[in-house]
């Protein structure tokens, strides 16, 4: 029987070691209903998941809620929107009580004052020329001003079908303003033209987005394996989707067989009561999703599936870590 | 010696259970060493440990509490384990 020392060295054996005793409880957490820009393409609007609750108002009740969750075994509040940074007050009652992480376009900076600490993920859809299109606007202009040299801050870079060749332009800038970057990929909830993925595509993403890891080592946050699993939705000979996704709303969750899942995920509505399906929209295909955290937890949940071979354990170390690090259980 | 036996009992009877419910190959509940760090070098994460610990409960007619999960680190601190919650 292959065992983890039996696989690895003791250098890869001690960061397995250090990750496996993570017992990382996640949960999403919807802050409001409003956002400060319409991105083309944001699942949260183009499922109208903004209209699925009326936003509970009173920051006491947020307050109790937050205990609650904290009481039901969460340990790393993951806070997204619409745009979390417009209720300073309601991402404070989660910062106060857990490990947080907060989604943001960046455009309102975070008080460091009030958040000292706290990890901010800054979603950035491409270039000046796409940002435009998709969300109306260049955010970078000021979410890199906003945040620049901030070690409690990374970008969330969605790369989209147009900008394969041109990612570097992307990384550069971000580099520049001495910030971190991980990588995930559009998927195309708004059927906008030009956006969709192709096999071409995705081949070629894959291959820029390893070149992207070997250049900029210290600025880009990923793994090889991940790219894999991200561009191919295919792992072990498995393909991603409704059966095997592992962000699934655990009360919601009635399939059956069950399959390797976070456990006590739920992703909740900003009136505190609603639960959502999933990560994402409930309306998106699962074949084609490519949310970059859901794969992640895909590989995560599935530790002993990657028992099979030295390289297999080793890919899901570096995907764990990278898990890891960008939502601070482990430093860079 | 009649507690000896009824722990080396419980012992392969874990084991049993863990190579069933886990799927294990390449190992039976007599080669499973007993003091084999699950977690550390079998790979077993916290579902695997839930799905095991559901099985434990109806078996043995215990409650096994999630916070007492990493107590549970090999098979015989699983059988001591339980042999403490039959006589509490």
């Amino acid at each position: 029987m292959k065992t983890v020392s039996s696989l690895l060295d003791s250098a890869w054996h001690e960061r397995y070691k250090k990750i496996s005793s993570l017992n990382i409880r996640s949960s999403i957490y919807d802050v409001t209903n409003q956002c400060n820009l319409r991105c083309k393409g944001c699942f949260f609007f183009s499922s109208n998941e903004h209209q699925a609750a009326n936003e509970e108002m009173d920051i006491g009740k947020w307050s109790r809620f937050v205990q609650k969750e904290k009481e039901r075994g969460v340990n790393l509040a993951i806070l997204i929107g619409g745009e979390p940074t417009l209720y300073l007050d309601r991402l404070e009652t989660f910062y106060n009580m857990l490990p947080t992480y907060c989604a943001t376009n960046g455009l309102i900076k975070i008080p460091r004052e009030r958040f000292p600490d706290m990890m901010v993920g800054i979603s950035l859809w491409g270039d000046e020329e796409d940002e435009k299109l998709l969300r109306g606007k260049d955010t970078f202009a000021v979410s890199g001003k906003n945040y620049k040299g901030d070690p409690n801050t990374y970008y969330l870079y969605t790369i989209t079908p147009k900008q394969v060749g041109r990612i570097e332009h992307v990384i550069s800038k971000i580099a520049d303003v001495g910030l971190k970057v991980h990588l995930q990929l559009l998927t195309n909830d708004e059927n906008v033209d030009g956006f969709f993925w192709t096999e071409g595509k995705l081949k070629d993403v894959r291959a820029e987005m390893d070149d992207m890891l070997e250049k900029y080592p210290s600025t880009v946050i990923s793994c090889k394996y991940y790219h894999e699993i991200i561009t191919t939705g295919r792992m072990m000979k498995r393909a991603f989707g409704w059966a095997e996704c592992p962000s699934v709303t655990e009360p919601l969750d009635n399939r059956n067989p069950q399959p390797k899942r976070l456990i006590r995920f739920i992703r909740w509505a900003s009136d505190l009561q609603t639960m959502h399906r999933c990560c994402t929209s409930a309306t998106r295909d699962c074949s084609t999703c490519k949310d970059g955290a859901a794969h992640m937890s895909w590989v995560m949940v599935n530790k002993r599936g990657h028992l099979n071979s030295t390289k297999d354990l080793q890919n899901w170390i570096e995907v764990y870590e990278m898990f890891a690090k960008l939502y601070r259980f482990i430093p860079w | 010696m009649l507690m000896n036996r009824n722990k080396k009992a419980m012992i392969f009877r874990v084991a049993e259970i863990i190579i069933h419910e886990l799927k294990l190959e390449e190992i039976t509940p007599e080669t499973f060493d007993p003091d084999l760090d699950l977690v550390n070098e079998l790979g077993v994460d916290s579902m695997d440990l839930a799905t095991i610990a559901l099985v434990l409960q109806d078996e043995y007619c215990i409650i096994i509490d999630e916070d007492d999960y990493p107590k549970l680190r090999n098979i015989r601190m699983i059988a001591d384990y339980i042999e403490k919650k039959q006589i509490a």
